[in-house]
């Protein structure tokens, strides 16, 4: 079976659309949305109608920070995100809000586990930067694949029973084996506000059957989605940094 | 029966085992057959039990993870593989005849047969490398040859890929490799730069022209790293007959800086195949090697001391350093054609650094007849096209190791340019398009069947005024 991956949305419409249509083209049989499918972006309830959509036709959603700040009063953001935060809840209706509030903070499916932050504690939302960070999340589950999004920098790392852990930056359209028994943490790239540098929207594709991931890059109108974002409001840094992907 | 060992007759995932052919540190290989596959199979499997090297199981996840992606004559089909959840195998073709290793029970070898040998092994590193792969591990035992004449490579257990994970890099601080071939970088621990396996075929080169290693064959860490300021003794000490070229191009492999070794496989190869083209230095005449007080130097003095900076990635390397060929017409009057056709090559130089030019030129042969060499007024026809072609050269003011000219004997031009370009591994052909329309009806056009049939990329020059005058015609 192969697995879309979608983390980090962000209210995002043109970038998710493109990758949801790039990963039917692929062949993908099943659908997991692992959190922050709000916030920054200009089209929050679509995208939560979307999420919505797919979720009754079986995909998984997951709850990232994103999505419960703007369901529930919570600081520690910055002024941007929460200038965001502080939008999106006005657009958003009370079905999306309580379709947002209620999703689970992680999914375990078979070897597999979804979660949006640091899979250790999820409801921390820790970011999972570097090797030290991935060990520790490893070390805090028992499943053999963790898929987690959050850092909007695509990562991938591997740990051995001897401990020793690789980390390695993916390479898009470049299936990587998960090789067993190892263990293994990928962080997924942002579909909706990637910062690695590339501004074309990522997302990733497990297949089941060969064990593989790889890391998808689409590109989509991100000039569009800039002009949403300036239109509605919102902070401007967050439509230019669409354009370059930072 | 313990999952790691199998036995004659024993069956494996549809594969009937065979003959146990080798055993090796970190694996054995079986034969086998399988009904789905009409070719000989080879099946390798780990070497895992208590007291093994643990290298054995990561080097196998590497040839698992790197054999399925690997495609061409070059390497070993692969056709499938067992992970350690279950019973760890790997499952390829298996390439008949022997590997280089016997003939280390006669050298020193000929001179040309060491160089034929040499160019295919380059082919196969250059097909490799454009996979994204340094195999790290080159040497007689890993060498294998297709009844066709291909220089097979085997054993990726070492190998590192630009685009996947590099597994032996995180989990050994300790070097692999083995000890003879391993290049300065490699010892030193850095494994992704392809031109390692250049500092590998060059010791390989050596010990079969010269029955000796260059650097021995250390067992200790001190050992190993020695080769980092101690140069080898010139092959010449050992092989009075070793041509200067060759021992020039033996010396530049083996390089401690991998920036002054061939920038890749395929420009070795192509030095291989052309020494006239073999740029002579220093290194060439050597007789000895270097004195005391500048292999002390470099031993202790930091700023003599080499670095090893991050080295561009496998692929990248072909794109940086490309063979360019152009194909110039020396017959063809009209000048405009020819500043056109210079003036695009020097373009395309400019922003390559690493890039060579081979200059070519047919000299057509009668279909019917023999041709004589010699025309009416009795110079050599072959060395007159040479003569043109340095001069069509020279104002590019390449120096000389950039560039190299060669005249193809053929009846069919095309044909010969697309031969050259296949042969060596060119990325990129420049060809002008033949000016007066009426020679083109008549003879066809050489660039537009060289546009449509060459294995790489081709630019068609044209001056402007030239298709003007061509289409009024």
């Amino acid at each position: 079976m192969r697995i879309a991956i979608f983390s980090d949305i962000h209210a995002n419409r043109e970038a998710f659309e493109a990758c949801l249509e790039d990963s039917a083209r692929r062949g993908a049989e099943r659908i997991v949305l692992l959190g922050d499918l709000v916030g920054y972006g200009a089209d929050p309830a679509w995208v939560v109608w979307r999420a919505m959509e797919l979720a009754s036709q079986g995909a998984i959603v997951i709850k990232g920070n994103h999505d419960e700040a703007a369901v529930t009063n919570r600081g520690g953001m910055n002024p941007d995100a929460a200038a965001a935060v502080e939008w999106t809840r006005h657009a958003l209706d009370a079905e999306a809000k309580a379709f947002l509030k209620a999703l689970p903070l992680e999914v375990e499916e078979e070897d597999r586990l979804f979660v949006h932050a640091d899979p250790a504690d999820p409801a921390k939302w820790n970011y999972i930067l570097d090797a030290e960070d991935a060990r520790r999340g490893l070390d805090g589950t028992h499943a053999r694949v963790v898929l987690c999004g959050h850092v909007h920098v695509p990562a991938l790392y591997g740990l051995t029973a001897a401990a020793k852990l690789v980390s390695f930056r993916p390479v898009a359209e470049v299936p990587i084996p998960l090789l067993r028994p190892r263990r293994w943490l990928a962080v997924l790239g942002a579909v909706g506000q990637p910062r690695d540098g590339d501004p074309a929207a990522a997302y990733s594709m497990l297949d089941e059957a060969a064990n593989e991931i790889t890391l998808l890059r689409v590109p989509y109108d991100a000039v569009t989605t800039a002009e949403k974002v300036r239109a509605a409001g919102l902070p401007p840094s967050l439509a230019t940094r669409l354009l370059r992907g930072r | 029966m313990s999952p790691l060992t199998l036995a004659e007759g024993e069956e494996l995932d549809g594969f009937r085992i065979g003959r146990r052919v080798h055993t090796g540190g970190m694996a054995a290989l079986w034969e086998a057959s399988h009904p789905n596959y009409d070719f000989p199979i080879l099946v390798k499997i780990p070497r895992l039990a208590e007291g093994e090297d643990p290298a054995a199981i990561v080097s196998f996840e590497m040839e698992q993870m790197i054999l399925p992606r690997l495609s061409g004559p070059h390497v070993p089909r692969f056709v499938a593989a067992g992970g350690f959840d279950r019973r760890p195998y790997l499952a390829m073709e298996r390439i008949p005849g022997p590997s280089l290793l016997p003939l280390v029970q006669n050298v020193p070898l000929p001179i040309a047969e060491v160089v034929a040998i040499g160019a295919r092994v380059a082919d196969a590193l250059e097909a490799l490398h454009r996979q994204h792969v340094v195999h790290l591990d080159v040497k007689p035992s890993n060498i294998l040859t297709r009844p066709t004449g291909e220089a097979v490579l085997v054993d990726f257990g070492l190998s590192h890929h630009a685009q996947l994970p590099d597994l032996m890099e995180e989990e050994f601080r300790l070097p692999y490799g083995t000890a003879p071939y391993m290049a300065p970088e490699q010892v030193m621990g850095r494994r992704s730069d392809p031109r390692s396996d250049l500092f590998a075929l060059g010791t390989l080169l050596y010990f079969f022209i010269t029955r000796e290693r260059p650097h021995g064959d250390p067992q200790t860490m001190s050992g190993l790293k020695r080769r980092l300021w101690r140069d080898p003794h010139p092959p010449k000490r050992f092989r009075r007959d070793c041509p200067d070229w060759l021992q020039e191009v033996i010396l530049r492999c083996l390089e401690v800086q991998p920036e002054r070794r061939h920038p890749t496989a395929a420009q070795l190869a192509y030095d291989l195949r052309h020494p006239e083209g073999v740029v002579l230095t220093a290194r060439a005449r050597k007789t000895k090697q270097d004195g005391w007080s500048k292999t002390i130097q470099r031993r202790f003095h930091p700023d003599h001391q080499p670095r090893f900076d991050r080295a561009p990635k496998a692929a990248e390397y072909a794109a940086l350093a490309p063979i360019v060929a152009v194909a110039v017409d020396v017959t063809e009057r009209d000048t405009a054609v020819h500043s056109a056709l210079r003036e695009t090559v020097g373009r395309i130089l400019a922003t390559l650094p690493g890039a060579r030019l081979a200059c070519l030129n047919v000299l057509r042969q009668n279909r019917i007849a023999l041709d004589s060499t010699l025309d009416e007024s009795g110079r050599n026809k072959h060395l007159q096209r040479l003569v043109e072609l340095r001069h069509w050269a020279l104002p590019l003011g390449l120096p000389e190791g950039r560039v190299t000219f060669h005249v193809l004997e053929a009846v069919n031009p095309a044909a010969a340019i697309l031969e050259h370009a296949r042969k060596n591994a060119v990325d990129h052909i420049v060809i002008g398009a033949r000016a007066r329309s009426l020679r083109r009806r008549m003879l066809g056009s050489v660039s537009s069947e060289v546009a449509a049939e060459a294995p790489c990329s081709v630019t068609v020059v044209r001056s402007r005024s030239t298709v003007a005058v061509g289409e009024a015609a």
